[in-house]
């Protein structure tokens, strides 16, 4: 049993750019545990796959094949990470926790009865893995001992560090041909549809968003305003969504979308901590609220202390003013 | 189609999660507790299934005998039948412990009363967050299992999932019987009326002892992750903060 295996996470033969998180975290564990590392590919050849691999200073892959992997498919890639364990005995299998990464793992546990943990941020071995995980969306930490020779995991999305290191030599890739049963292409991704392009909540520069203290639907029109203005996106709280007010494309935090905008403006949002763990990433929070013990005012870098429905306003009609827009 | 959708009983922080003394749990003392939040939205899923095509939704939680709560505010918005798997250890189990107690509950209530054409769980637990259980029972059944659905739609003896992605969503067709991960956003869940509310106090829980065994995973301890302590600059009140507010925004450059 030796080597840690990290899977590169792609998309149609186009790398995910978790997967730099994966190989640098893999990186690290190998020297950890004193471990080779070789990096796992899922599905058809990709030519730059080598090239990948060398960049983080790993020399070896396994390229799992076979001609049913047409596309990502969470039942076939589990498998063949399962046929992976009888071929290759790894002592680890990682990769980053993202939608895919999580569920590709979880089910070669499932089909190996190796345990699975997710969202790991540091890990260990001294005759049993410990590991700190992530528990709450990130709101809590969990240390965890699992005994058990091998351990499948993931690193949480956004806590490893992008850091390739050139490999002193060519990477050589075997490839593995396998031959999975044909009836787990039922969960193959059939059709894709794309809706959005350009800017997303997630990749806003400015997010504008709106809690319980805006009071309706309609209380939005001046926040989409501001957003406009600044040509950033609307954001809110699961209070607002809850009520119908926006749809849940918009919401912020643990069971919404993760933000890291230059500035957040959270205006009547109390900040409890599903919400502030969505928006923690962001590098400058402006809270506007009524009650300055609200968690959202303490935790902002900046905060202003009063109505959003008289400081939204004015804050538009002083952009308005110096941009010479007459309102 | 019977659908069987399992969920967690959750603690509902505010501000802060505390811990208790022995750093093995969530403080409880002073929160409430409700259903986890895209198990929630499952349990709207289920029910909105059922309302066009007909049959039956059973929901299932594994937990204290408190997990009653979250089973009786399902029936006001929509179950038809409800099973408690009782672990009074005043802990969770682990993955393995959980999905198997989940399968033996399955195994005997599919024997008695037939097939679920649908199973439906939560993407992950707000609280652990494995993400693994639904996949666990899933591939034991050795059904069909997909995660991160935000849309449904039931066609002859197969499923059209919508899987959300940055840009869209991906599309899976998955034959039944199935098991599927659903996310908060799918829907949006319905409130109680007054007549769900007293037919939920009525309604029967079917409770169940397990013999399911502990994994190999062992908590430790729970603690806090590292804090960056801001002090936090009061830019004025009201409206005459708007000048220094758009001062600001200029100075990030985003004006
Ligand atoms: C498992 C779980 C997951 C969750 N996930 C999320 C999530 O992803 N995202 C999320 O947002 N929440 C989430 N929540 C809900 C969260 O706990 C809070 O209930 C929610 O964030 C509260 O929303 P809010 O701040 O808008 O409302 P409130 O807490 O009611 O706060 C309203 C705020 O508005 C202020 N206010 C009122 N009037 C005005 C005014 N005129 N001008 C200025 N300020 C005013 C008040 O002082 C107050 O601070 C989750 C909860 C659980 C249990
Ligand atoms: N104690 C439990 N009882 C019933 N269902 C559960 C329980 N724990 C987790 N689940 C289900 O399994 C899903 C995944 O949980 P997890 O693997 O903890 O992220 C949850 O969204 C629930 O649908």
């Amino acid at each position: 049993m030796s080597g840690v295996y990290v899977v590169v996470e792609h998309d149609q033969s186009c790398f995910a750019p978790a997967s730099r998180e994966a190989l640098s975290a893999a990186r690290n564990l190998g020297e950890t545990l004193q471990e080779p590392v070789v990096a796992t590919l899922i599905g058809e050849h990709i030519p730059e796959f080598a090239a990948l691999c060398e960049e983080y200073g790993v020399v070896e892959g396994v390229n799992l094949n076979d001609p049913k992997i047409l596309d990502y498919g969470p039942e076939l890639w589990g498998q063949a990470l399962a046929e992976l364990l009888v071929l290759r005995n790894p002592r680890v299998v990682l990769t980053v926790g993202t939608d895919r990464g999580n569920e590709v793992l979880a089910q070669a546990s499932a089909r190996t009865g190796v345990p699975f943990v997710a969202n790991c941020i540091d890990v260990n071995h001294d005759g049993v893995w410990n590991m700190t995980r992530l528990q709450w969306g990130g709101s809590l930490l969990e240390d965890s001992a699992v005994d058990s020779p091998t351990i499948f995991l993931t690193y949480a999305h956004h806590s490893m560090d992008d850091a390739p290191a050139p490999a002193p030599k060519n990477a050589v890739i075997d490839t593995i041909d396998l031959d999975l049963d044909p009836i787990l292409a039922r969960t193959m991704v059939q059709d894709r549809v794309t809706l959005t392009e350009g800017t997303t909540l997630s990749t806003a520069a400015v997010v504008v968003s709106g809690g319980r203290g805006v009071g309706s639907a309609e209380g939005f029109a001046s926040l989409e305003e501001l957003a406009e203005l600044l040509s950033g996106k609307v954001g809110c709280s699961r209070a607002v969504t809850n009520n119908g007010w926006r749809s849940h494309a918009d919401q912020v935090g643990q069971t919404g979308t993760r933000i890291a905008p230059e500035i957040y403006i959270a205006c009547g949002i109390s900040g409890a901590i599903q919400h502030w763990v969505g928006a923690m990433a962001s590098k400058n929070i402006l809270a506007i609220n009524t009650d300055p013990e609200a968690n959202m005012v303490t935790k902002a870098g900046y905060a202003v202390l009063g109505d959003l429905h008289e400081v939204i306003p004015a804050v538009i009609s002083e952009i308005r003013h110096r941009r010479g827009i007459d309102s | 189609m019977r659908i069987l959708v399992c969920v967690k009983r959750v603690p509902a922080p505010g501000s802060r999660i505390n811990i208790t003394p022995d750093a093995l749990n969530v403080d409880t003392s002073h929160l409430g507790f409700t259903t986890s939040p895209h198990e929630e939205c499952a349990v709207e899923e289920a029910t909105q299934i059922v309302e066009e095509h007909g049959g039956s939704v059973t929901v299932l939680t594994v937990g204290p005998p408190e997990a009653e709560e979250q089973l009786r505010y399902a029936a006001s918005v929509g179950g038809s039948d409800f099973v408690l798997v009782i672990n009074d250890s005043g802990e969770d189990w682990d993955p393995q412990q959980t999905s198997n107690a989940i399968l033996e509950a399955i195994a005997d209530l599919e024997a008695a009363d037939g097939e679920y054409d649908l199973i439906l769980f939560g993407n992950e637990s707000a609280d652990a967050g494995g993400y693994q259980i639904g996949i666990k029972v899933a591939v034991a059944l050795g059904r069909p299992a997909v995660n991160g659905i935000k849309g449904i739609d039931v066609n002859d003896g197969a499923l059209t999932a919508r899987r959300e992605v940055d840009i869209g969503y991906e599309v899976y067709t998955v034959p039944t019987p199935a098991v599927l991960g659903v996310k908060e956003g799918i829907n949006l869940p319905r409130y109680p009326t007054m007549k769900g509310r007293l037919a939920s106090k009525k309604a029967e829980i079917n409770k169940r002892e397990s013999s399911a065994l502990p994994g190999p995973q062992q908590k430790i301890r729970l603690h806090q992750p590292e804090e960056t302590v801001t002090e936090t600059q009061i830019l004025g009140d009201g409206s005459d903060a708007a000048v220094k507010i758009v001062d600001l925004l200029d100075e990030l450059g985003v004006l």
